[in-house]
């Protein structure tokens, strides 16, 4: 993929997130701001690559920290938000 | 160099395809969060594009060290797990950002190593290649420090006064020219970089990523405590920014999508935030409000002889005459854990056939949505959490309302004062109200650092005490006058 590929998604998605995102009602901000938390650690699919490409040490040593810091905030995130919003449930009876 | 256990008996589009799935149902997911109903529905549907995600990535790709990733998998889900159920409520905030935090230096750390990677197995780096990592590790990095020091200050272990600006200014400028400088030198030298051995040159990256946390630090630690909504939804923008400038090192497309969608969620949080408090981004972030120690003399003046102090008996038979009560909670019910109280005062309340909600404002508390996060907690319905623009055209029909630790978020001088640090801010008109019950420790200032003409008004009274310890009071009093 080219640059110009990788920008065209980056702009799009900038846009669906605006349109999603102005719609989410203050309620719902916290554990918004913890489950899109649990997505940036989408980046684990990169460390995940690089800390098993064992290319070099140095790779691999830096690949494995950024995997354990990356699935700490996606198992985190996605944990916390949940508890956080079956609270909401069980509030809206 | 995908040579994994899936890559040799499927098409190469398969990849791709399951990383548009992933996509989609991360933008699912996040549809499903525009309502409470399905909420909790949106948060598994994009945990599913995530393990979706994961799953086809490692098998795509050849793992040559497989101990390596599962051991890494294994600790960080360990550690992710056992803090989000250790955690309480009302540590909620601070954990939030340590876990923003993780996930921009894991986009620092991987936009450093790709590029060791990519150097070794292709023998040339591209100038896209050297720009996209730059960029990503400067904003994984920043994000990464920042919502340390941010954390730090919402737990208590880093003072949490803002400090006065102009100080660090001079400071921040020199951060952030040193990781440009890094990254720049990294950029200009791309191609003499495939010759050089890689010791010669990684040390910039490193310098980057030093002098960037070093920035990070340096544009948090100033910032005081109820400006803290601000920066971490700001960091959280910077988390998701970091993740999609990694997806451009790495050419992934779900990484691009993901990333941005959380950059665009953070972001508009912040404007939400900075709207809110009349402020803009650049004021938050290099104002430092709060800082001087002006107005003690004035608050003297305006306190003077107009305080009327009340007791829980007293409010306890306004309430019994109210037929519509509204409650407005800020940090002080945070930081008392009195929002178990509140709930049941307010249970209480709806019982007897009174009229009772709260009125939320969007900076209380030291994330957005604190005060809705809170009360979900403690079983409160949703339903009943109202935003100022809701709530505030119907005070002028309420008959009591109660303030429980907030301060600024009610100051009438933010629509009277147009010299005050919060000169426009939207405020709950609160004094609208037939009568307004203050609940607070003392007169001392909110976080502006200014006096409030709310509590000499002659419709205010102040019930001085513990947030907690007063609404458990008028709970039980409730409970006894109205058997």
């Amino acid at each position: 993929m080219t640059f110009v590929q990788n920008l065209t998604l980056f702009v799009l998605s900038a846009f669906v997130g605006y349109e999603i995102i102005t719609k989410i009602p203050t309620n719902l901000h916290t554990p918004l701001m913890s489950g899109a938390n649990a997505i940036s650690g989408i980046t684990l699919l990169g460390s995940v690559v690089v800390a098993g490409s064992g290319s070099t040490t140095l790779a691999t040593a830096l690949g494995f920290l950024a995997v354990v810091m990356a699935t700490i905030n996606v198992i985190g995130g996605y944990m916390v938000s949940h508890f956080m919003l079956s609270e909401f449930s069980k509030g809206g009876r | 160099m995908a040579t994994g256990i899936l890559a040799e008996q499927v098409p190469e589009q398969t990849l791709q395809l399951t990383y548009l799935v992933a996509g989609i149902l991360f933008i699912q997911g996040l549809r499903d969060m525009t309502h409470p109903r399905t909420a909790t529905r949106g948060n598994l549907i994009s945990s599913g594009g995530m393990f979706l995600a994961v799953i086809v990535t490692v098998l795509w790709f050849e793992i040559l060290s497989p101990i390596v990733l599962a051991a890494g998998l294994l600790v960080g889900g360990a550690v992710g797990a056992f803090l989000a159920v250790s955690v309480e409520t009302t540590e909620m905030p601070q954990l939030v950002g340590l876990f923003n935090g993780f996930g921009g230096g894991a986009s620092a750390v991987v936009a450093g190593a790709e590029l060791i990677d990519v150097l070794e197995t292709t023998g040339s780096l591209s100038l896209e290649l050297t720009i996209s990592a730059s960029i990503a590790g400067i904003i994984g990095a920043v994000t990464f420090s920042g919502s340390l020091v941010a954390g730090g200050k919402l737990h208590g272990l880093v003072g949490d006064s803002p400090i006065s600006p102009n100080a660090g200014h001079v400071v921040k400028i020199v951060f952030l020219g040193a990781a440009l400088a890094a990254g720049g030198y990294l950029v200009i030298q791309t191609g003499a970089l495939d010759q050089a051995p890689i010791t010669d040159w990684f040390p910039a990256y490193w310098a980057l990523v030093g002098a960037a946390l070093l920035l990070g630090i340096a544009l948090v630690v100033p910032i005081g405590g109820a400006d803290m909504p601000v920066v971490i939804a700001l960091l959280n923008s910077y988390s998701g920014l970091a993740a999609a400038t990694t997806g451009f090192v790495l050419n992934n497309s779900v990484l691009i999508i993901a990333g941005t969608l959380v950059g665009a969620s953070g972001m508009i949080l912040t404007v939400i935030m900075c709207d809110s408090m009349n402020r803009s981004l650049a004021n938050v972030l290099f104002g430092g409000l709060g800082a001087g120690d002006s107005g003690s003399d004035d608050m003297a003046d305006i306190y003077e002889g107009n305080i009327t102090e009340t007791s829980p008996e007293e409010v306890v038979m306004l309430l019994e005459t109210a037929n519509r009560v509204v409650i407005v909670p800020g940090y002080g019910m945070a930081v008392a854990q009195a929002q178990h109280a509140v709930a049941e005062l307010v249970e209480l309340l709806d019982e007897h056939g009174v009229d009772v909600e709260f009125g939320i404002h969007p900076v209380a508390g030291r994330m957005p949505g604190h005060m809705n996060a809170l009360l979900a907690e403690a079983d409160v319905p949703y339903d009943k959490m109202r935003e100022l623009e809701e709530v505030n055209p119907n005070f002028s029909q309420t008959d009591l309302v109660i303030v429980t630790g907030a301060n600024d978020v009610v100051n009438p001088r933010a629509k009277e004062d147009d010299d005050s640090p919060i000169a426009g801010m939207p405020i709950l008109n609160v004094d609208e109200a037939r009568q307004v019950i203050v609940n607070k420790r003392s007169l001392s200032a909110g976080f502006a650092g200014i006096a409030n003409p709310l509590f000499a008004r002659d419709n205010t009274s102040m019930l001085f005490g513990d947030a907690k310890d007063s609404m458990q009071e008028l709970v039980n009093q409730y409970k006894e006058a109205t058997e």
